[in-house]
């Protein structure tokens, strides 16, 4: 019997044509095993099976580990490492100019919960189309690890300090403020932080996604309430994430008695699996008050905690046009000598 | 940095800012102040901007394709300006990471001594670039006196006034150039040269323009430069001017 030829077979490639390495980044300097990484990862393998144009990728990020690390993914996309703290100002400027671009812009617990405060705050509230991450591990690992304002409380620092200081939600506080796809999770738990960026990108609004991701190398010790044991010990998922994206045809039996399905803007659905009873991603309150619940009892909630598909993001809201700034004819920008002399002759 | 004299120069700089930001690849402040902005002027009515818009130096996805690629950081022109790429030019060779932190002229991270001398060489040479695209001053007057002024912003007003009391009251004449950008052009240098003594009027407390022209003249011409203040809160009047122009003259 004559044997089968055999090839090498052909690379993986996703409904571009692209293969995975054609999503990577440079070569990462932040400490091994440092969760930032795994999230890193994450945002490749879900660029590249939800097929998005590399080119069409805005990165964007302050000051931190934390936003060292748009240097780590996506060679092919511009990429603008700015402020500490002033991220969302450059990406709502950008998001203005190009609304065709999908941006994605990494943060951490200090560039986000103390010195970029007042800049995210009001990133939120406009519903700028964006996907923020927080990449969390409550401390300032740049600069030996201090306590970040999202560090609990009660929580142990290396040198045997006691946070004394009650942490700062980001969910919740994104969720009071507007953004309309809030959810935390944890680096280590690959398959449903894979979900919910894959979900995020479908997204077009504001999303906030907390991503616990713990410094190996000043709070991943006994004590600390950000490292991988008490993340891995003390995780309580609210839903269970699945996605389906709008170009794969799969249809999906779900019971509508325990699982939300949203439709994203792009067509895709989003399907969540209640595992707390009074689990509501559409009801604020619900969201809210869970998030409180699970701080009283040292719990770490992770999952969707809140989606609006229908609420208007700021470049409709502004009516952007979907002509890139950059690109509109002069004729279109100034407008005519007529308009000015006509200002000028109300003011005579 | 740019300095409207004028509301009407407030309008027509706003317009020259961003061609210079494109142009220049840098953040163009427009100074204005607070007379200007929060008082009601008479004008001529502003000009209309007849020039294109400047977008400085950009390449396009099919520029890309014919180059093979490009250096964001990289002195092509001599000029010390770089060319760029907007997000979203669609070719894989487009993009760029813009940082803070050390970078060669491929804008990727460096720790090398000699890519961040580079970087700040380029940047200094860029600011020489910029004498020559920057409004120049306006020479309102230079009939080779002895004494010149300088002055910038809203105290162009109280000067003129000034300059024919100076003359009226006690046949001082001045020369007078109104400074409108920084970095300095030409045209400044030249004017200092020519005079014995420079009065520089400002309305700031620790002469900052003075210091600025201190820092760009030729050393041998900073003992001309004579600095005329006015900080109390008010705008800058004629009187003030002449009054201390006149004691700093022994007259």
């Amino acid at each position: 019997m004559a044997s089968t030829p055999t090839s090498t077979p052909a690379p993986k490639t996703n409904r571009l044509g692209l293969q995975v390495i054609d999503y990577r980044g440079g070569k990462t300097t932040l400490c091994a095993g440092c969760g930032h990484n795994a999230i890193s990862e994450r945002v490749i393998d879900a660029m590249y099976e939800m097929g998005v144009q590399p080119e069409r990728v805005l990165k964007l990020s302050g000051i931190g580990c934390s936003s060292k690390t748009p240097a780590y993914f996506i060679a092919r996309a511009h990429s603008f490492n700015s402020l500490h703290g002033r991220m969302p100002s450059v990406a709502t400027g950008a998001v203005l100019a190009n609304r065709s671009m999908l941006s994605l812009g990494v943060s951490g617990d200090g560039d986000t919960a103390s010195i970029g405060m007042g800049q995210f705050i009001h990133l939120m509230r406009r519903n700028l189309p964006i996907i923020y991450i927080i990449e969390d591990n409550g401390v300032y690992g740049l600069t030996k690890g201090q306590f970040s304002a999202t560090a609990d409380l009660g929580s142990k620092q290396k040198s045997g300090v006691i946070n004394d200081l009650p942490a700062i939600d980001t969910c919740a506080l994104a969720i009071q403020m507007g953004a309309t796809f809030v959810a935390r999770s944890f680096s280590g738990d690959k398959k449903q932080l894979l979900t919910m960026l894959k979900a995020a990108i479908a997204h077009r609004g504001t999303v906030m996604l907390d991503v616990i991701s713990p410094c190996v190398t000043f709070n991943d010790h006994e004590g600390s309430t950000k490292s991988y044991k008490y993340v891995q010990e003390h995780e309580e998922a609210v839903a269970e994430v699945g996605f389906v994206p709008h170009f794969e045809d799969i249809a999906v039996d779900y019971d509508p008695g325990t699982t939300f399905d949203v439709r994203m803007h792009d067509g895709s659905h989003l399907r969540l699996r209640k595992l707390h009873e009074d689990y509501d991603p559409t009801n604020k309150i619900n969201a809210v008050k869970n998030l409180m619940e699970a701080h009283e009892k040292g719990e770490v909630l992770t999952g969707i905690f809140y989606i609006d598909t229908q609420k208007p993001n700021f470049v409709d809201l502004l009516q952007m046009t979907e002509t890139p700034l950059a690109q509109l004819p002069q004729e279109t920008v100034r407008p005519p000598k007529r308009v000015l002399d006509e200002v000028m002759e109300s003011l005579r | 940095m740019l300095f409207p004299g004028s509301v009407a120069e407030c309008f027509s700089m706003a317009t020259q800012a961003f061609d210079l930001a494109e142009q220049l690849q840098t953040p163009i402040f427009v100074l204005s102040d607070l007379d200007l902005g929060m008082n009601n002027w008479m004008s001529e009515p502003f000009p209309y901007p007849e020039k294109p818009l400047q977008r400085g130096k950009v390449l396009s996805a099919e520029d890309l394709e014919r180059l093979g690629g490009f250096a964001r950081y990289k002195d092509v022109d001599q000029d010390a300006i770089p060319y760029r790429t907007l997000p979203g030019t669609d070719h894989p060779g487009a993009a760029y990471f813009t940082r803070g932190s050390g970078h060669n002229e491929k804008a990727q991270y460096s720790e090398r001594p000699d890519d961040y001398q580079n970087n700040m060489e380029r940047l200094a040479r860029k600011f020489e670039t910029a004498r020559s695209y920057v409004p120049r001053p306006e020479v309102v007057e230079d009939r080779g006196e002895k004494i010149g002024i300088i002055a910038y912003g809203s105290s162009d007003f109280a000067v003129r006034e000034s300059r024919d009391q100076l003359k009226r009251e006690y046949q001082v004449r001045a020369d007078y150039l109104r400074i409108r950008a920084f970095p300095f052009s030409r045209e400044v240098h030249e004017f200092v040269s020519k005079h014995e003594r420079v009065y520089v009027v400002e309305q700031n407390r620790d002469a900052q323009m003075l210091s600025l022209l201190k820092l760009d003249l030729n050393a041998s011409h900073t003992p001309k430069l004579h600095s005329v203040r006015h900080f109390n809160g008010l705008p800058i009047d004629a009187r003030s001017v002449t009054d201390d122009i006149i004691s700093q003259e022994g007259r």
